[in-house]
């Protein structure tokens, strides 16, 4: 593990020219790098440690990069090596140090920094790692892998086709997954790199996908950030201080049959990769807008009335016998309300990824959402939404789709999913 | 807000949200840029409070032009605001469903003249009126009595064109369904295209039916697990069948195509009746765009056949004949931007005249991904100014 802070690194750097680059670049982005101290501030990082994974009721970060990895050897011992070598990595980048023992620059002169060396100076931007497990980990083509026959949790469903899916098979599925989240793009992008690079020859990336704005707030402590139509997105979020309902609605309970014990204390991550008719919106009438969400756009309450926290009154009558919030409103059909009572935890990201070759932005928001079970807590809602709201409908495309089981959190000497393996 | 909608991909009910669009004030109209406006608004909105006895407006006079009103809901229960001739009887500008604690926002051309303010807190009653006085002082609007018989005569001729390709629907169906029931392939493959331009022209209206949309128009990718399929895609898929596809049994050509006729025959029947207005043209005609835009451009519609260029036809068919059914209105309204809508409904026409072949249009899979770049981007080009067309004749 590598003992060499970034900043650490940086402020012996004044004698050094790699260091002197990295404060310039630092400083070209804004960044208060080159005078930062030589330990890294508790508040800028996230331990990695703990009774559950990190990333999940963590305050969300600005920016995200996701990636899916597929397991290329069908070693046993292979595959916990690269899940004890992830682990020790992130350990080290979450606590704003470097991959490896050297680093990016401490190591031999003739071999390559072990490190890749692009977060040389920067803090770690409360940057978080958090590791799932993808159904095809557990088989493929109806056998059995890395002998984790019958360990598969009932919850980890092979997700349906829903109503208007236009899935890419490149954007979609993977055996493992690794959310990086940190209010620094690059920090997160290096944890990713530094990552895929220790999987050489065990697992190779399947996808990744950049998130440059959180469209999730997870904590009372942040603001209700906006997704890319403009609106206010996430005001009813499970929030880290519901504990209850974090409890009852993300974390998986204890009491599952032996096989599935493994998952206690964890979540299920579902990734959908939802492109927007942003272009398509943007020729849309304020009046339509606020009708399909259900919520006015400046403040973002709900057309019932009140202000952005005022609970939804879906029965308070309008002109002509409608409710003022519609029936295929995206408010009102994505409401606990509507929903068997289930909630979720949701912690997506806005996208753009270059150009759909049609003059159009390739654009959209990257959902991620945590739950305690799929079946229950994600599928019957994006059925819903998928058949009645006129938002999804009309202007939303899903192109890419993941859903994997995150196992609780990691002590220290222990490994990621280690009981799945050990016990 | 309108009451049909298009869905690139399936039914939703925008019909929900339908009630509401802003009352045409339509012996209103045509601004002309004249006198700068007088200082006691300058072009700021009037603030209007309304709370269960009172309602508060800003100011009691204003200067002729565009006046906007931004009125706060400040009482408990939902509330309107309206905008009344001298009479208290006409309605110039409403803006209703103003939840508590909401503000929003009613724009209206007015010339000066005597008027009332009116909030309706609780939507009952006469609501709390005071006298509103606009003066000659600002920009000169011009009273044109003959917009709403402009209207009415656009409404109705669309109405008109509804109806006809309707019953053209419904004789083209039912022949398409008794070659694709007898089991004659070519014969049904050759009407498939030319017959769902009927529908294609007037998807909006044809997709303000909730239920029938997905009846007649639901493509594969739009099914969920379990749901049975029906309509012309389904037809779609057996008559250009891809490679490993079994085909539909004689029993099941004949019971897809009397269901086909059977729901072509119930739009028939409701599109006798339309309540069409002015917004649910201008808004229709922006939505056959969209669907231009999401669905045909890109090849999605029509994933067998690829036919999607038929439907383009007939999508910008539908929108250019709302639009000139309105062009009388949108004349005396804004002129430019009709002359705008010409020039780039030509443009588009011309473009999408190149595939023409026959008396129909080249398979999609034919074009070259920089003729599909030139056409997605005269739709674009085209959609932008059209999406303003609503605003433009209900000012």
């Amino acid at each position: 593990m590598s003992t060499v802070s970034r900043r650490g690194l940086l402020s012996l750097a004044g004698a050094g020219g790699v260091g002197a680059a990295a404060g310039l670049t630092a400083g070209i982005f804004g960044r208060d790098a080159a005078a930062g101290p030589a330990e890294v501030p508790a508040s800028d990082t996230v331990p990695f440690h703990g009774e559950r994974q990190a990333g999940i009721i963590t305050p969300a970060q600005d920016r995200l990069h996701m990636a899916a990895f597929d397991v290329i050897s069908e070693d046993r011992a292979e595959l916990i090596a690269l899940l004890k070598d992830w682990t020790e990595a992130a350990a080290a980048l979450t606590a704003g140090r470097e991959a490896g023992t050297t680093g990016a620059v401490n190591g031999p002169y003739d071999a390559p920094p072990e490190d890749t060396g692009e977060a040389m100076g920067l803090a770690a931007g409360r940057l978080t790692l958090t590791f799932g497990f993808g159904a095809s980990l557990f088989e493929k083509g109806g056998s059995a892998r890395f002998g984790l026959e019958g360990r598969r949790p009932a919850a980890l469903i092979g997700l349906p086709h829903f109503p208007g899916d236009q899935l890419q098979e490149q954007r979609t599925g993977g055996d493992l997954v690794v959310q990086a989240c940190s209010d620094d793009p690059q920090v997160a992008v290096h944890a990713v790199r530094n990552l895929a690079r220790i999987a050489f020859g065990k697992a190779q990336v399947r996808w990744s996908q950049l998130g440059f704005g959180r469209t999730a707030s997870t904590s009372r402590s942040q603001q209700t950030p906006r997704n890319l139509f403009g609106f206010k997105d996430g005001t009813s979020n499970v929030k880290s201080e519901d504990t209850g309902l974090l409890s009852e609605h993300v974390w998986v309970p204890a009491g599952a049959p032996a096989p599935e014990a493994w998952m206690e204390g964890g979540s299920y991550l579902v990734a959908r990769r939802i492109r927007m008719h942003i272009e398509i919106w943007d020729r849309t009438s304020l009046r339509e807008q606020e009708g399909l969400i259900g919520r006015t756009k400046s403040e973002g309450a709900p057309l019932s009335g009140g202000t952005e926290f005022s609970a939804p009154d879906f029965d308070a009558p309008g002109r002509a016998g409608g409710p003022l919030i519609a029936t295929s409103s995206h408010v009102r059909l994505a409401h606990p309300s509507h929903n068997n009572g289930v909630h979720m935890l949701r912690r997506g990201y806005n996208y753009t990824d270059g150009s759909d070759g049609l003059g159009h932005l390739d654009a959209g928001l990257f959902f991620i959402a945590f739950v305690k079970d799929p079946r229950t807590h994600y599928v019957p809602m994006q059925l819903a939404m998928a058949r009645k709201d006129t938002l999804a409908v009309d202007y939303l495309e899903h192109t890419g789709s993941g859903l994997f089981a995150v196992p609780p959190g990691v002590q220290p000497g222990g490994f990621v999913g280690e009981r799945l393996f050990v016990a | 807000m309108t009451a049909f909608r298009t869905s690139p991909r399936r039914f939703s009910g925008r019909l929900g949200l339908a009630a509401t669009a802003a009352l045409l004030p339509l012996t209103l109209a045509a601004c002309t840029d004249n006198a700068a406006p007088a200082a006691s608004t300058d072009g700021a909105a009037i603030t209007v409070s309304s709370t269960s006895s009172e309602c508060k407006v800003s100011a009691a006079e204003a200067p002729s032009g565009n006046l906007t009103f931004a009125i706060s809901n400040d009482g408990d229960q939902v509330t309107e605001f309206y905008l009344l001739a001298e009479d208290g009887l006409r309605i110039l500008a409403e803006v209703e469903n103003i939840g508590p604690g909401i503000t929003r926002n009613l724009v209206a051309t007015v010339p000066a003249g005597k008027y009332l303010t009116a909030c309706k807190p609780g939507m009952e009653g006469d609501g709390l009126r005071a006298a509103f006085t606009v003066t000659g002082t600002g920009q000169a609007v011009t009273v044109d009595d003959d917009l709403q018989k402009l209207t009415d005569t656009a409404t109705g001729q669309y109405t008109a064109y509804v109806k006809d390709q309707t019953e053209q629907l419904l004789a083209g169906t039912r022949s398409f369904a008794a070659a694709f029931a007898a089991g004659e392939t070519e014969t049904a493959r050759g009407l498939y295209a030319s017959t769902r331009m009927h529908w294609e022209r007037i998807e909006p209206v044809a997709e303000s039916f909730g239920d029938l949309d997905p009846k007649l128009d639901l493509r594969e990718a739009d099914l969920e697990p379990g749901e049975a399929w029906t309509g012309w895609h389904r037809a779609e898929k057996d008559l250009f069948a891809p490679a490993g596809y079994t085909a539909m049994t004689s029993a099941e050509r004949a019971g897809l195509s009397a269901q086909l006729v059977a729901d072509t025959e119930d739009l028939y029947q409701r599109t006798r009746t339309l309540g069409l207005t002015a917004d649910k043209l201008g808004n229709g005609a922006k939505e056959l765009l969209d669907e231009v835009a999401t669905g045909k451009v890109t090849g999605e519609e029509e994933i067998w056949s690829h036919t999607d260029l038929w439907d383009f036809q007939a999508n910008v068919d539908g929108a250019r004949i709302a639009f000139e059914n309105l062009r009388p209105v949108l004349e005396k309204k804004d002129a430019a931007l009709a002359a705008k809508l010409d020039t780039r409904f030509s443009a588009l026409q011309t473009e999408l005249g190149t595939h023409a072949r026959g008396t129909g249009f080249a398979s999609y899979d034919d074009l070259t991904p920089e003729q599909v770049r030139k056409l997605a981007a005269l739709v674009d080009t085209l959609g932008e100014p059209l999406s303003r067309l609503t605003a433009a004749v209900v000012l």
